[in-house]
């Protein structure tokens, strides 16, 4: 038996520099934990990380039944502070990000000047003049580089503070009754009656403590469901971590791997760097047009994506072919995987397309993937065939996401 | 821990369990994917195995194990005929993670030619752990 590996987050697939330039693996500030918790560890940009713990499909499902603890301490933090902050991200990033509120979330991406897409990250505007900017593992010496080089001129400070923090996630429909039952966590006490997580809204945060050391609790995530993201002091992590799992463990919440993540992901429909996103992708052609804010001021890559926005609506023909983000289902139990071509048939040899990320998906029980695909084919319900090592199969075009939480 | 020394391996992770024969010369196998494969899958969704009758070739590709992340190709161990694929796997893939050295069995072969293959001890050299233990 021989084993190709797709599908799990895999920076390698991108032009981007990953972090792994040295042999020498990076761990986790909760590697302890992990290898306590038995889970089998995959390289990830670099670092080692957990890929599961028990059973990939164990995990997803107790996301979406339950809960799942994550860590992603692999991820990269920037701290971007100073009087011109917001301004700064304006110029830098693709959102008006001097739109959000104190305490809100933004999701954005870090374009190219040419408009390609270098970076997905999700902003917290943390205070007035202050910004935590949170960005992929593989991308994280890339992003830290263009902020810093895009600040000139601008009176802000830009600081990798990756190394000061560890990222918790606690996914899924519980999510909230067990951070709430976390030991541990204080809250500034600013409600009477009502806990801070209540009140606290889907892509908002708010400053926390945990042994006394400052917490930022984020209503934020990627698996589609209800979840938090802690970042927390390294030194804190473990403790966090523990605390978490005893309070959540009664409630469902089981240890989760990049294995799941992904596939939770998936489901959810949400692009990930280096399958759905990268250098050669323009926003609108990721489905996320929505992300760029052309009313603001000057930002790097909208001349470019101008252009292209001008051409197109002249009909010039000038792009390249522009293959769109498009959601596939399929039938049986094969998944289509990411590098796969599409077909408009069975007999047609003229790829129009190719998966970029695709699985079994545990919660719907049929394959289920997105591609890349030339737009005149990508009208929900048209039907495809894709190759599978050899073997042509039918694909036909969904909505995204596949899977959506039943919200209350 | 079980003893797996009866058991014949590949460096592709393929274990091979001779039948046992009344006149002591076996031309049977059962060939399945050791605990340590399943454990690097991860959770198996898929199994693609050939039908009964199909004429398989030392070394050649005659199946497929899809887990969530990875696509792992099944290589036949020995030259012969399949005498009967596990249906039980097919409708429940799982069982390859829960129990790879029983149910979790995906082939049995009728063979002409049987390879050298390695031994428990080798095999387990070669992954570098207990990797057969389940």
């Amino acid at each position: 038996m021989t084993e190709a590996p797709v599908g799990v987050e895999n920076p390698a697939r991108d032009e981007g520099p990953a972090r792994d330039e040295g042999p020498e693996p990076v761990f986790s500030p909760l590697n302890a934990v992990h290898l306590a918790a038995g889970a089998s560890f995959t390289d990830f940009a670099g670092w080692q990380m957990p890929v599961r713990y028990t059973s990939d499909l164990a995990e997803h499902r107790a996301v979406r039944t339950a809960a799942g603890i994550f860590d992603l301490s692999h991820m990269a933090e920037i701290s971007v502070a100073g009087p011109d902050a917001a301004a700064f991200l304006d110029f830098a990033l693709a959102g008006l990000l001097s739109a959000t509120a104190v305490g809100q979330a933004k999701y954005s991406l870090l374009l190219d000047h040419d408009g390609g897409i270098i970076d997905d990250v999700v902003a917290y505007r943390t205070g007035e003049t202050e910004f935590l900017v949170v960005a992929n593992a593989g991308n994280h010496a890339v992003a830290v580089g263009a902020l810093l080089k895009r600040a000139a001129g601008f009176d802000v400070l830009v600081s990798d503070v990756s190394d000061q923090l560890a990222l918790i996630a606690v996914q899924g429909p519980a999510a909230r009754e067990i951070v709430k039952a976390t030991a541990g966590i204080e809250f500034d006490a600013d409600t009477v009656d009502d806990h801070p997580l209540d009140s606290l809204k889907y892509y908002w945060c708010r400053p926390a403590r945990y042994a006394n050391k400052p917490l930022l609790v984020a209503r934020t995530g990627y698996t589609g469901e209800d979840g938090f993201e802690l970042y927390v002091d390294v030194a804190s992590a473990e403790a966090l971590w523990n605390a978490v799992v005893e309070a959540g463990v009664p409630l469902g919440l089981v240890p989760a791997g990049l294995a799941a993540r992904d596939t939770l992901r998936l489901e959810a429909g949400m692009p990930l760097y280096g399958h759905e996103l990268g250098r050669a992708t323009r926003p609108a052609q990721a489905g996320l047009g929505r992300v760029v804010n052309f009313a603001k001021e000057d930002f790097v890559g909208r001349a470019a994506l101008e252009a292209i926005s001008e051409s197109a609506d002249q009909g010039a023909g000038e792009m390249d072919p522009a293959r769109v983000l498009v959601g596939l289902r399929g039938a049986g139990k094969r998944a289509a995987r990411a590098d796969y071509e599409l077909f408009e048939t069975t007999e047609s040899t003229t790829p129009i397309g190719v998966i970029t990320s695709g699985v079994l998906s545990p919660t719907l029980g049929f394959p289920v993937a997105m591609a890349y695909l030339d737009p005149q084919f990508s009208a929900q319900g048209t039907e495809l065939s894709v190759d599978v090592r050899g073997t042509r199969l039918p694909l036909t075009v969904t909505a995204l996401p596949f899977y959506r939480r039943k919200r209350d | 821990m079980t003893d797996y020394s009866d058991l014949k391996f590949t460096a592709e992770h393929e274990w091979v369990r001779l039948d046992a024969a009344a006149d002591g010369v076996s031309t049977r196998a059962t060939i399945g994917i050791t605990a340590y494969a399943a454990e690097k899958l991860g959770d198996v969704v898929y199994v693609d195995l050939p039908d009964e009758g199909s004429a398989i070739a030392d070394g050649a590709v005659v199946g497929e194990i899809e887990s969530t992340k990875s696509v792992g190709e099944l290589f036949a161990p020995l030259t012969g005929v399949v005498l009967e694929k596990n249906s039980a796997v097919e409708e429940s893939p799982e069982l390859v993670n829960s129990d790879p050295f029983g149910e979790g069995w995906l082939i049995r072969v009728e063979f002409t030619e049987l390879p050298e293959l390695l031994s428990y001890a080798d095999y387990q050299a070669l992954t570098g752990d207990d990797g057969a233990s389940a």
